[in-house]
């Protein structure tokens, strides 16, 4: 059973400088219980993804005809690009799907109490009524390992840690049962030792509330702790796909390869970090062909900077978008 | 890397008060309690620590950039000798030539009104190394081709730069003075991973080709035990542990250490970290629980530690140790 399933996913955005594609051609499905992973750099298009799955992109973001996102949910599936109105759209804001962020002080609204903000949003998504919404809510904030829960509800988001903020905003999110939860960066702002509690509280809650995950981030070690499935994306394009083991173990793509070798391994100090070599382009001077022809080692004239390259399928369930891998698998 | 240590830090303390006025007394944050520290000429030497540990304003009491509040930091880069806490203003002008320091955010540290060449510039005008334009300019190209930035870059505002390299723009800055003590504070922190490779490594040879000797501040430990040969961990404004790299990370000592390394993500997905995992968060500095700063935390605190602060001693060569129990608990570590 699938989810919710992405297809086709373009985003533009319109602005001064030009047209801005963040998000080509991507496609994706989620499994209930699952973690996908979607993983890339700065300008790589992940947040504008998972900001897509809610429609959350500002105003001059437009979608390409051909984007479709399905998303399944008990009373039947949802087109979420047919959804019209304020109305409609709270199906899927907060409602089936809820999102964390990075920043969690940027997602309290600072003069209300903790215990209020989850309250309102219960009652309007589960149609509950105070006194059970704040049951509901103070039991949440406990589930998440927050001490004091009750006294808790009752504070503002700048009375708590970093850490606490993090969790409270997990547990908000969690509180109205989403099918889907979209992280975003939600470890990235926390020091080591919280992220590691964070990691865990959140494969716990998916093994005990069995919903999906999109877990967005730059950073492959908290990918290969979490995800099942993983999207490796650069410049909006996803280049590679696959299990996690497979990805991490077997990297297939060129870029995937190049990260990895970037990326200092506490298991091998003497490995010497070999950077990508040249920066990413900007987004306004997308390079033409396979996105990565610019920085690719492998990287073949007249025939990368000439056409998009599509997807490969390495092993069943692993695939990669790039020439030579396609050249390799043809050769053996 | 033999002879006097370029800086030498003894019993330091950097403490800011904050609040008070109408309301009742202020209070006092203890930054930096306590701290004795060598860092060896040459060497490439890490600092890490989470929020709230005190790395930043000890990087910045090292360049006489925070207030010393109590203690004695010695400079001494073999031409001149300084002890920071009672240093002239004078010298003081001398010391910002041979001590230097680079930002973490390259967006943050440029100015977007300068050219690439007024910005690495500018430190060497101000203190009046060059005297003329044509002098400038010569080691403005010098330090600039040694940053990897060629003279085409020169001319360009850095708006017009990546990432990284508007971090070798700030770095050729921080170098143009010919400095022999770089503090680097998070310097990769802001790079994506494909980039920040790159500027490791400029950092490493600029390290050897100019003599240099780096501190280097970061958060992230992979990064750490990469570039660095000698590493220092802070808690709540202490030092905890400080050894060679590979010492630190093969064997470390205290519980603190212990726990930030298994907390890294590893990469290999069938890699379930079996070590502690820490409960809670760093407490305020404002507040620092008495005896070991780490007990609130610690899986291992008995009686002493609420008591009494554990102090910095030897626990084999160049590996010095904070902690009542280190000994204790290597030998239950060995055994199991």
């Amino acid at each position: 059973m699938t989810l919710i399933k992405v297809e086709n996913l373009t985003v533009e955005f319109g602005t001064d400088e030009g047209r801005i594609v963040a998000v080509d051609d991507v496609s994706f499905e989620i499994e209930p219980g699952k973690v996908m992973g979607l993983v890339g750099e700065s300008g790589s298009g992940k947040s504008v993804t998972a900001k897509a799955l809610m429609r959350l992109n500002p105003d001059n973001a437009s979608y390409g005809p051909r984007s479709r996102i399905t998303l399944q949910l008990d009373s039947g599936s949802v087109d979420v690009f047919s959804l019209k109105s304020t109305r409609d759209m709270r199906i899927v804001r907060g409602g089936s799907v809820s999102m964390i962020f990075q920043e969690p002080m940027a997602s309290f609204a600072p003069a209300i109490t903790i215990g209020s903000q989850m309250v309102e949003q219960l009652m309007l998504h589960r149609d509950m009524t105070r006194r059970e919404a704040r049951e509901l809510s103070i039991e949440m904030l406990g589930r998440v390992g927050i001490s004091e829960a009750a006294k808790r509800f009752d504070q503002y988001a700048f009375e708590l840690s970093g850490g606490m903020r993090q969790r409270a905003m997990i547990a908000m999110a969690l509180s109205t049962r989403p099918k889907l939860l979209i992280a975003d960066e939600p470890t990235t702002a926390l020091d080591v030792t919280i992220q590691a509690q964070v990691i865990d509280l959140m494969k716990d809650l998916v093994a005990e509330f069995g919903m999906g995950i999109v877990f967005i981030t730059h950073d492959l070690g908290v990918i290969a702790q979490t995800a099942d499935m993983v999207a490796v994306m650069y410049l909006g394009r996803i280049v590679e796909y696959g299990p996690v083991r497979e990805v991490i173990r077997n990297p297939a793509h060129p870029y995937t390869q190049g990260l990895l070798r970037a990326l200092p391994d506490l298991g091998d100090l003497d490995a010497r970090l070999t950077p990508v070599p040249g920066d990413i382009p900007s987004p306004l001077e997308r390079p033409a062909g396979c996105v990565f022809h610019t920085r690719c080692p492998r990287f073949m004239p007249g025939r990368c900077d000439a056409a998009v390259p599509g997807m490969t399928t390495v092993k069943p369930g692993h695939t990669a978008a790039c020439f030579a891998v396609e050249d390799a698998l043809v050769a053996a | 890397m033999s002879g006097k240590p370029i800086i030498a830090a003894r019993d330091l303390a950097v403490h800011f008060p904050i609040g008070g006025g109408l309301f009742g007394p202020k209070a006092i944050v203890q930054a930096v309690e306590g701290v004795s520290l060598d860092i060896p000429k040459g060497s490439f030497f890490g600092l890490v620590g989470e929020s709230g540990s005190g790395k930043t304003t000890l990087g910045r009491a090292l360049l006489k950039a925070a207030p010393i509040t109590r203690g004695q930091v010695m400079f001494d880069d073999g031409e001149v000798s300084y002890d920071l806490a009672r240093i002239s203003r004078r010298e003081i002008r001398d010391y910002r030539k041979r001590a230097q320091l680079i930002f973490q955010d390259p967006y943050a540290a440029l100015s977007p009104r300068m050219t690439v060449r007024d910005i690495i510039a500018e430190p060497i005008e101000v203190m009046g190394i060059t005297k003329t334009r044509e002098a400038t300019d010569r080691r403005v190209r010098e330090i600039a081709a040694k940053c990897r930035l060629n003279l085409e870059h020169l001319r360009r505002f850095p708006h017009a730069f990546s990432g990284g390299q508007r971090q070798r723009i700030s770095i050729a800055r921080a170098l143009v003075s010919s400095p022999r003590f770089v503090v680097a504070d998070e310097a990769v922190a802001a790079l994506d991973v494909s980039i920040q490779a790159d500027v490791l490594n400029l950092l490493k040879e600029l390290k050897r080709d100019l003599g240099l000797t780096i501190l280097f501040i970061s958060h992230d430990l992979s990064v750490v035990a990469h570039i660095c040969d000698r590493v220092a961990v802070m808690y709540l404004g202490r030092l905890v542990e400080t050894a060679p790299t590979r010492a630190l990370f093969a064997r470390p000592r205290h519980p603190y250490t212990k726990a930030l390394l298994s907390a890294i993500p590893s990469l290999d997905p069938d890699h379930r970290s079996s070590a502690q995992k820490l409960e809670g968060e760093i407490p305020s500095p404002t507040s620092p629980p008495p005896g070991c700063k780490f007990q609130t935390r610690c899986p291992h605190a008995i009686d002493i530690c609420r008591r009494e602060e554990p102090r910095l001693e030897h626990s084999d060569a160049e590996h010095d140790v904070a902690c009542h129990r280190w000994q204790e608990l290597a030998k239950t570590l060995s055994t199991a």
